[in-house]
């Protein structure tokens, strides 16, 4: 355990970015020559020294194959492996740990609940709800699922500031509405729509919620018993943990009753020729051999935001967007797209007569790291009338200093282009 | 910086800002959308060609970088007048020339020289899709084609 956890562990030692930032062997690179300033945690965040090691711990001195073996690495893999799956559940609350099923990410678990569940349990006719916010990956898996039982895909528009328009939401929601399907925080805008009027106004209708949980769980404590939800997704690499691994929360009566979508290895309980049964829910959907080392790893990431704290990590975000979009605000020609104030850690904005994509460029030579383009959020952007932005989003490790190197790097492009 | 300077010369500027045969021709008897998934940039190139094969008029709209904006401005002021022939293969040059493959000198023509000040682009791999959209659009609307990506 690194020196800062184990003080925020015992004290009350306030948010030390630099310590933090100590963890995280890659922030000390230079890129072009610079100082590397990290600012696309929303795509992807960077890992601390913890995970890395974790990783490597396991192919160095517990690995093994997973609930296949009865010898003794085999037995130390399965209880490291079974206890990401515990950790999980209590990160974020689940009331059992078997609720708790492993994906590859958060795009796969989408999926598995569009096939298992939509594609199985919707007729013709019934309707799924998602919104103009979503990530790709909370679209095209709906659709996929609504083409093979002909269920009907609609989305709640978002307002002028990027929020969820409430008042068409509640038009949409109907008695054929089965599911609604909505991010917990969007990662175009940084916009965090109001699950807690959302979900309940759902239930009423008889619908079943999924929260799209890959931004929103990095930036504040997730309960899903006190959200309310009834699936929770997420994926490991957005919350400091290794890629290729991410959960899919379901509630037990609904996971139970759903059939499994993928066949193979470690999810059955007996294989004939013709017919197999299958194991209980979680193991009943996760097939074949799963990205070992990365779910026991995950663990060492939750441990380590634990160890900093979800609401210490949140106060500490919020100043890094305030300073930003008043940083922004005091330069002219940038336009904030969405400018609603329930909003963390991401800013998207526009430089007048600067294509977003130029901007990605010339800043890279300054060392920063922004994402340009559509964030896998087209209809965000065709909401606007706009094909891309430039968007900065930020984690646990940046400070105040990044945002300002961000700003100059924009003074720069200006310059370029005055 | 140096870099930086070269990708953005003044002339890619001024086109990006006022690109040139941005309109859609009335008597186009071609055209295709050319797509960037990757910025989300599209845009349409409109073709007038003639019975002899000849590009009487070339223009395009749409919405996109420095990069592209400047370069599809610039090959429609290039292929105007040009035989659908040589302005496949003034594609193919430009091609070889913004990946590296070949350069663009003296011995080459005026036409060719002009795509010089895009070089800049070679130092920055990300960027040779934008700099190619508009030549591979007009190339997918002289094969009959309505849509490409880049991709
Ligand atoms: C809001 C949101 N949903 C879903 C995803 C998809 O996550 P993954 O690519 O890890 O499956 C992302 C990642 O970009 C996201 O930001």
């Amino acid at each position: 355990m690194s020196a800062v956890l184990a003080e925020l562990r015992t004290g009350n030692a306030p948010f030390d970015v630099e310590r933090v930032r100590a963890d995280f062997p890659i922030l000390s690179r230079q890129v072009h020559g610079r100082p590397l300033v990290y600012l696309d945690s929303a795509a992807s965040a960077q890992k601390p020294r913890q995970v890395i090691e974790a990783e490597s711990r396991v192919y160095e001195s517990e690995y093994a194959n997973v609930h296949r073996g009865v010898h003794y690495l085999s037995q130390v893999a399965t209880e490291k492996f079974e206890a990401t799956r515990t950790r999980i559940a209590a990160f974020i609350n689940a009331p059992d740990e078997n609720e708790v099923v492993f994906t590859r990410g958060a795009s796969e678990a989408i999926n598995l609940v569009a096939f298992s569940y939509v594609a199985h349990f919707l007729k013709e006719g019934d309707e799924i709800l998602i919104s103009e916010l979503e990530h790709h990956s909370n679209i095209v898996p709906w659709q996929l699922a609504a083409q093979r039982c002909g269920a009907v895909i609609r989305a709640i528009p978002i307002c002028d500031d990027g929020q969820i328009d409430m008042a068409a939401y509640a038009e949409l929601l109907g008695p054929r509405t089965r599911l609604v399907a909505i991010t917990g925080q969007s990662n175009a805008l940084g916009i965090v729509p109001p699950l807690e009027r959302i979900i309940p106004m759902a239930h009423d209708a008889g619908a079943r919620v999924l929260v799209d949980g890959c931004q929103a769980i990095t930036h504040r404590p997730v309960d899903v018993q006190a959200m309310g939800c009834d699936f929770f997704v997420f994926s490991g690499h957005k919350i400091y943990g290794p890629t290729g691994v991410g959960a899919l929360w379901g509630r037990a009566e609904l996971l139970e009753a759903m059939p499994p979508w993928q066949g193979g290895g470690e999810m059955i309980a007996r294989v004939g020729i013709e017919k197999s049964t299958y194991k209980g829910i979680p193991h009943r959907f996760e097939a074949g051999t799963p990205a070992i080392a990365q779910v026991i790893a995950l663990k060492d990431a939750l441990d380590y935001v634990d160890a900093l704290g979800l609401d210490a990590i949140a106060d500490h975000e919020a100043m890094l967007l305030d300073h930003a979009l008043r940083r922004l605000s005091e330069m002219d020609g940038v336009t904030i797209v969405g400018t609603n104030p329930a909003k963390a850690s991401i800013v998207s904005f526009l430089l007048d007569g600067i294509h977003p994509h130029d901007i990605g460029t010339i800043v890279d030579r300054e060392g920063v790291a922004v994402r340009v383009g559509h964030h896998c959020a087209q209809p965000v952007m065709a909401r606007y009338d706009i094909a891309a932005t430039v968007r900065a989003s930020f984690g646990l490790y940046n400070t105040l200093a990044e945002v300002d190197a961000l700003i100059a790097s924009l003074e720069k492009t200006r310059e370029i282009f005055a | 910086m140096d870099d930086l300077r070269d990708l953005y010369q003044e002339v890619i500027l001024d086109h990006g800002k006022n690109p040139r045969n941005f309109r859609h021709p009335e008597d186009a008897n071609r055209h295709a959308e050319g797509d960037n998934p990757l910025c989300g940039d599209r845009l349409t190139v409109y073709l007038k060609m003639g019975h002899n094969g000849l590009v009487e008029d070339v223009a395009f709209e749409g919405r996109g970088c420095a990069i592209s904006m400047a370069s599809a401005s610039m090959m429609t002021e290039i292929v105007a007048g040009k035989t659908e022939q040589e302005a496949r293969a003034l594609f193919r040059r430009f091609h070889d020339f913004v990946t590296g493959r070949e350069e663009i000198g003296e011995a080459d023509n005026d036409d060719l020289e002009k795509l010089i000040v895009l070089a800049g682009v070679k130092q920055f791999p990300m960027r040779v899709k934008c700099a190619t959209l508009a030549w591979h659009t007009m190339t997918a609307a002289m094969d009959g084609q309505d849509a490409v990506t880049t991709e």
